[in-house]
């Protein structure tokens, strides 16, 4: 099967039998439709098994599937109408952000989103969809401009993240994906964001301040690739599945933290299997959530927006004092230490004694 | 004998000293990390932890910078109750934070908010430490930013974040990136109320924190030698495999590149602060007509 993934092998393996006996049964004229239809019938049987809950790391793979619609093939399927836009006015036109003016069920709205290439010279051009200073700028232009002709905005988030380069960090990188943070936050139309794909990083956010945020069944979304945060934790990039599963990046963990209000569902084996299936779903979701928010007005959005992001985060309230807290432990290790000095006959003290207090200036 | 063994170096067995090096006492002297120079320490905190030799600014914890920074040292701390849990479970994360605890006997997090006075005025600030988890922002560090900035907000009070940070915590990866979104888009209610926000970033602000509010400020400053940036130089070498500049993402790269306002030596911040502040409290009261 075309573009298969290394998990799908079983599977294919399969049909790969089936195909052998079929031109077998043909060449031959034996009959093995017996054996034929006992195969087919596990194939049914492990698809199912296969695809009803895929695991973080497959995952990942079938979000980053090179075969997986991206921005440009959902905004052609689930939007009629789109008028192609480009450049930030500053610097130049970042292939890797796309966007323009378009209509979902003749509601006129702005489009944007990371592009990734088709093929290599795509890539290389559209920077494998990793956005520089001027493509966070380039969306943010054409947010303003839906701002002040109160279109609603629609995202689509496919990126491994900002593009790391020399030139990114000249031209502010950092200062790109901020001020796209800050005012995303302070427009008064709606908002709806859609992981397509991959939602890497900052890069990612970027695009991602959204009354909703939906994401489709195998995109994933994170703080770092799970590639990077392998090399980082355990120096070994190639551990990349190891974090997937750590790191909580799935449609529905993100759902659970209510960091997301939606899942898109997709076809069994992924989004590239049928992009007809995908976009209609997307688009009934996105035309749902565009209603309840069309009814809000300027000041209703944007508080909305603001107490969505404002509640995400979770952490604990101390009883105790940090000084408090000190003092117990203190306590606690002195009481430890006389112990277990008492039981190592007494040498962790005089190893302490030796250096005397005075001397740690 | 062979000639070549004239040339060979001669093997000697080390004895280990009966008593190492206990004359010098730990902490009395320290190196300059950039220079090498040997200081006392005593002379080093009265410059401020900057090298006298080579002007390198040492990297401060939060505390020391609020002492040196706020008058006399003063601050009414925010919101010390927050603490870390581990919401994803995230192998590891529980016990390092507990590690990070233990060597932190003033922190809980990597940053600690409050209000206090600079040159007499009332200010709200932020000051992160990178000594805490590598300064990473997760829940509680957005948390406490975003409650800072919300604190201002109330208080009609200015507002300053001293940054540094590695970036994101990925032990809460998801949680950890919505806090950019979180503090940024507190930092747009600020901005729309005509609030002030001065950023400073200080020895390393990177990835997440400087790609959202440490950039966000109405004005921007750095100290000198400060690695400020979004990816780091080892990723960016091995992306796109290019010889980066000895000053990559220095302050002074930083504002040859347009993104910085000034660059302020640690001697001077504190009056610098205080001049910016003044810029926008003196004339109050008087009418239009003066």
């Amino acid at each position: 099967m075309a573009g298969e993934l290394p998990f799908e092998k079983p599977l294919s393996d399969l049909r790969e039998k089936i195909k052998t006996l079929e031109t077998l049964a043909a060449g031959n004229g034996m009959d093995f439709s017996e054996e034929i239809a006992r195969l087919e019938e596990r194939c049914k049987q492990l698809e199912q098994e296969m695809y009803q809950e895929l695991t973080p790391a497959q995952k990942m793979h079938v979000a980053r599937h090179h075969q997986r619609p991206t921005t440009l093939d959902f905004i052609q399927a689930v939007f009629t109408d789109f008028i192609e836009l480009h450049g930030d006015r500053l610097f130049a036109d970042d292939l890797a952000i796309v966007g323009g003016l378009a209509k979902l069920n003749g509601v006129p709205v702005t489009v944007v989103g990371h592009q990734r290439g088709k093929d290599t010279r795509d890539n290389i051009a559209r920077f494998f969809g990793s956005p520089h200073p001027e493509g966070f700028r380039k969306a943010l232009r054409f947010m303003q401009q839906a701002n002040k002709f109160n279109r609603p905005i629609i995202t689509f988030i496919d990126t491994k993240g900002a593009y790391p380069g020399n030139t990114a960090e000249e031209r502010g990188q950092s200062e790109a994906i901020a001020r796209n943070l800050r005012e995303m936050a302070g427009f008064g139309v709606p908002i709806i964001c859609v992981v397509i794909g991959e939602g890497g990083s900052g890069g990612a956010l970027a695009l991602g301040v959204g009354n909703r945020v939906l994401m489709l069944e195998n995109a994933i979304y994170s703080a770092i690739s799970p590639n990077g945060a392998a090399s980082i934790l355990w120096k070994d990039a190639s551990k990349a599945d190891q974090a997937a599963e750590a790191m909580k990046i799935t449609a529905k963990d993100l759902l659970a933290f209510e960091v997301i209000e939606d899942i898109v569902e997709e076809p069994q084996g992924g989004a590239h299997r049928d992009l007809a299936y995908t976009a209609e779903h997307l688009k009934a979701k996105l035309w749902s959530h565009l209603q309840e928010l069309r009814a809000m007005t300027p000041e209703e959005l944007k508080e909305d927006r603001y107490s969505k992001f404002r509640k995400i985060g979770k952490f604990q309230i101390a009883q105790q004092t940090r000084a408090e807290e000190q003092q117990t432990t203190q306590l606690q290790s002195a009481a430890d230490e006389s112990s277990e000095a008492a039981a190592a006959g007494g040498e962790a003290s005089t190893e302490k004694a030796a250096l005397p207090e005075s001397a740690q200036v | 004998m062979q000639i070549k063994d004239l040339f060979t170096k001669k093997k000697y067995a080390t004895v280990p000293s009966e008593r190492p090096k206990r004359d010098i006492p730990e902490g009395l002297m320290n190196k300059c990390t950039r220079c090498g120079t040997i200081q006392y320490s005593k002379e080093l905190e009265k410059n401020l932890k900057v090298c006298s030799s080579c002007g390198y600014h040492f990297r401060l914890s939060a505390w020391e910078r609020i002492a040196m920074t706020l008058d006399e040292g003063q601050l009414t701390e925010y919101d010390t109750e927050l603490v870390s849990e581990d919401p994803l479970g995230f192998p590891g994360y529980a016990s390092k934070l507990e590690q990070q605890l233990a060597k932190n006997p003033n922190l809980r997090e990597a940053v600690v908010t409050g209000e206090g006075t600079i040159g007499g005025l009332p200010v709200v600030v932020a000051v992160m430490s990178f000594d805490f988890f590598s300064g990473s922002m997760g829940s509680v560090v957005g948390e406490k930013i975003t409650r800072a900035v919300e604190a201002a907000l109330d208080k009609r009070l200015p507002l300053i974040i001293f940054s540094t940070s590695g970036g994101a915590r990925m032990q809460e990866s998801i949680l950890s990136l919505m806090q950019m979104a979180k503090t940024s888009a507190a930092l747009s209610k600020l901005h729309e109320a005509g609030g002030l926000f001065i950023s400073v970033f200080t020895d390393p602000t990177m990835g997440g924190v400087s790609a959202s509010f440490a950039s966000l400020g109405d004005y921007n400053l750095a100290e000198p030698g400060a690695l400020v940036g979004f990816a780091g130089r080892i990723v960016i070498e091995q992306t796109i495999r290019q010889k980066l500049p000895d000053n990559f993402q220095t302050a002074e790269f930083n504002l040859q590149h347009g993104q910085l306002d000034m660059v302020v030596h640690r001697n001077d911040m504190k009056h610098m602060l205080t001049k910016l502040l003044d810029m926008h409290t003196a004339g109050e009261g008087l009418s239009n007509g003066g």
